[in-house]
């Protein structure tokens, strides 16, 4: 089933003439939509929550916590606007600390796709899988469509470059950062692994050690606060491992509201988030480690 | 339609009995646990009774069983009621609840469905019963199943903003397979309700959000078995039960009192309430 909160113009229309008894719009009240999706999750539904940014997530919070993961129970909240998605509209749809809340939930799934591809496989995978899941949507996309023959799974990166000199790991769009830095990088002389850590949680840990120990440095990329999000669980399991990077930077929100507004793009560059900003900060570090 | 107990006026004792042994489970739990919400528990004993003892198409041999009919506990503070109440008409144990609130029990002070057969679903936090409920009540007639579903709320409960969210959406799309049963016992955490937030004209809210109402004795079992019987009170419609009731009902010197929503009875105490419940 799939529930809105009132939103998705133009987005929903198809699936609710085609699947008439499988739309629900909850209205402008996410806490309820939540509770609801448990009640028919428990009932045997598999269900689909859907709004804009925080409104799935933060504004139904406990929703999330106490019914539907203590309960195990078959929701996917999804997210449309991940990150600065919606940069005109305001700190109010910022999604930029959902990944770090979310992830903290005991049962939850968090995927935040890095294309459409992904996000199409994300959306099959977890159709066929059940329990309690936030898939975070991204305005914006990275080119990381799948090769011949490739098959999506929930909770195993993607390696879409390699390279030794350092890796970028990235969840969500942010990584057509990483691919245009890796670009930048080539034409400096270096070579960088490219992950795309489309799930947080569970998330591929396998590949966060392998990457630690085979390339020199570590980059972690999330259009997210710094703060308990993809790179602080990339940190917490390379020292966990004792696989220790030459560096690592992790790229995001510093702990701060953005008070300014504008594309995506804009505010990547006003945040230092943009493959020229990460360069320009792990270069030097680079060249030190090669030398 | 679901089969009725016919339930004629000497029929009503092994209910009022069943009301009691509530009450005096209660009152031991609290006491053991040094748990406080005895005067929440108290207040719905006999909604809970007659409820288990009689409502409910519920197979305590089959707990999961598809049609049955669900019940959710959303004033979650008072799940002693729930544990006692489950006990006592064959989901598990009595003795099993002898073991409320201590290390590494089940029976968490706030309901809990891990691992207790017959607990429809957890709660703790006001105002999420209520939404859950209605979907489970959504599914129901999705399905064409016969099961309905009971929500327990208590009035302070109705501060709660979500549940609000939850009585629109029912009432838009006419679930009369649900029931909300309002515990109108009048006082909440600190003061009354009437000093806190203020819920009259609280029929008519409900009313005005397309539910049926009735308001009942929710301390006697004869009205609140003839209130029951006649769900749901008008086709495609929820329904709602103002139960109103007395905090700590059953035990003189907790009755209306704020301070039994905390106060655990030790000593004199529980010797004093356990003989006022005929233990």
């Amino acid at each position: 089933m799939l529930i809105t909160g009132d939103l998705g113009f133009g987005v929903v229309d198809r699936f609710a003439e085609q699947f008439p008894k499988q739309f629900i719009n909850a209205g402008v009240a996410e806490q309820n939509m939540t509770g609801l999706a448990c009640g028919l999750a428990l009932e045997g539904h598999k269900v689909f929550t859907y709004s804009i940014a925080n409104f799935t997530t933060l504004r139904c919070l406990e929703q999330l916590r106490n019914d539907v993961c203590y309960h195990g129970a078959d929701v996917t909240a999804v997210a449309v606007g991940g990150g600065f998605s919606y940069g005109q509209l305001g700190m109010s749809h910022f999604a930029t600390e959902d990944l770090a809340i979310l992830r903290a939930l005991p049962e939850m799934k968090v995927i935040a796709p890095t294309g459409i591809w992904e996000a199409e496989g994300a959306t099959r995978a977890l159709i066929a899988g059940r329990g309690p899941a936030y898939l975070r949507l991204d305005k914006g996309r990275a080119a990381s469509e799948g090769a011949a023959g490739e098959q999506f799974v929930l909770g195993k990166s993607r390696r879409l470059r390699d390279g030794t000199d350092v890796c970028f790991i990235a969840t969500g769009a942010i990584l057509s950062e990483a691919l245009k830095a890796t670009d930048l990088l080539a034409d400096a002389g270096f070579s960088a692994r490219v992950i795309s850590m489309h799930t947080i949680k569970p998330i591929d840990g396998d590949a966060i050690v392998a990457a630690a120990r085979e390339c020199g440095g570590l980059v972690t990329m999330e259009e997210h606060t710094r703060l308990g999000g993809l790179g602080s669980a990339v940190g917490e399991i390379c020292l966990q491992a004792q696989a220790v990077p030459a560096f690592f930077l992790s790229v995001g929100l510093d702990d701060l509201f953005p008070s300014i507004v504008g594309d995506q793009e804009y505010l990547r560059r006003q945040y230092g988030m943009t493959a020229e900003a990460t360069l320009s900060r792990i270069l030097p570090l680079l060249r030190s480690h090669r030398s | 339609m679901q089969s009725r107990k016919i339930i004629r006026p000497n029929d009503l004792e092994p209910l009022k009995a069943l009301a009691r042994r509530i009450r005096l489970d209660a009152v031991r739990m609290t006491s053991t646990g040094k748990s406080s919400h005895v005067g929440s528990v108290l207040s719905i004993a006999d909604i809970l009774a007659v409820l288990y003892g009689h409502i409910l198409n519920v197979d305590p041999k089959n707990p999961n069983w598809p049609d049955r009919d669900r019940f959710i506990l959303s004033k979650g503070h008072a799940g002693a009621g729930v544990y006692a109440a489950l006990a006592e008409t064959g989901f598990f144990p009595v003795d099993v609840l002898a073991k409320h609130y201590q290390n590494g029990s089940n029976l968490s002070g706030h309901v809990s469905h891990k691992n207790v057969p017959g607990v429809e679903f957890s709660t703790g936090s006001l105002g999420h019963g209520l939404s859950v409920g209605t979907g489970m009540a959504y599914a129901g007639r999705l399905a064409e199943q016969s099961y309905r579903v009971f929500v327990q709320m208590s009035d302070g409960e109705c501060d709660e903003g979500s549940n609000w969210e939850a009585i629109q959406f029912a009432g838009h799309h006419g679930l009369s397979n649900l029931t909300a049963i309002v515990d109108y016992n009048k006082l909440q955490s600190l003061k009354s309700v009437s000093e806190t937030l203020r819920l009259e004209p609280f029929a008519d809210k409900w009313r005005a959000f397309n539910w049926s109402v009735r308001e009942v004795d929710g301390n006697d079992v004869e009205a609140l078995i003839a209130c029951f019987s006649e769900l749901p009170f008008t086709a495609d419609v929820p329904s709602c039960v103002i139960a109103h009731t007395t905090k700590g009902k059953g035990v003189s010197f907790m009755e209306n009192s704020v301070l039994w929503h905390y106060r655990s009875p030790q000593g004199a105490e529980l010797d004093m309430a356990l003989r006022e419940l005929g233990a």
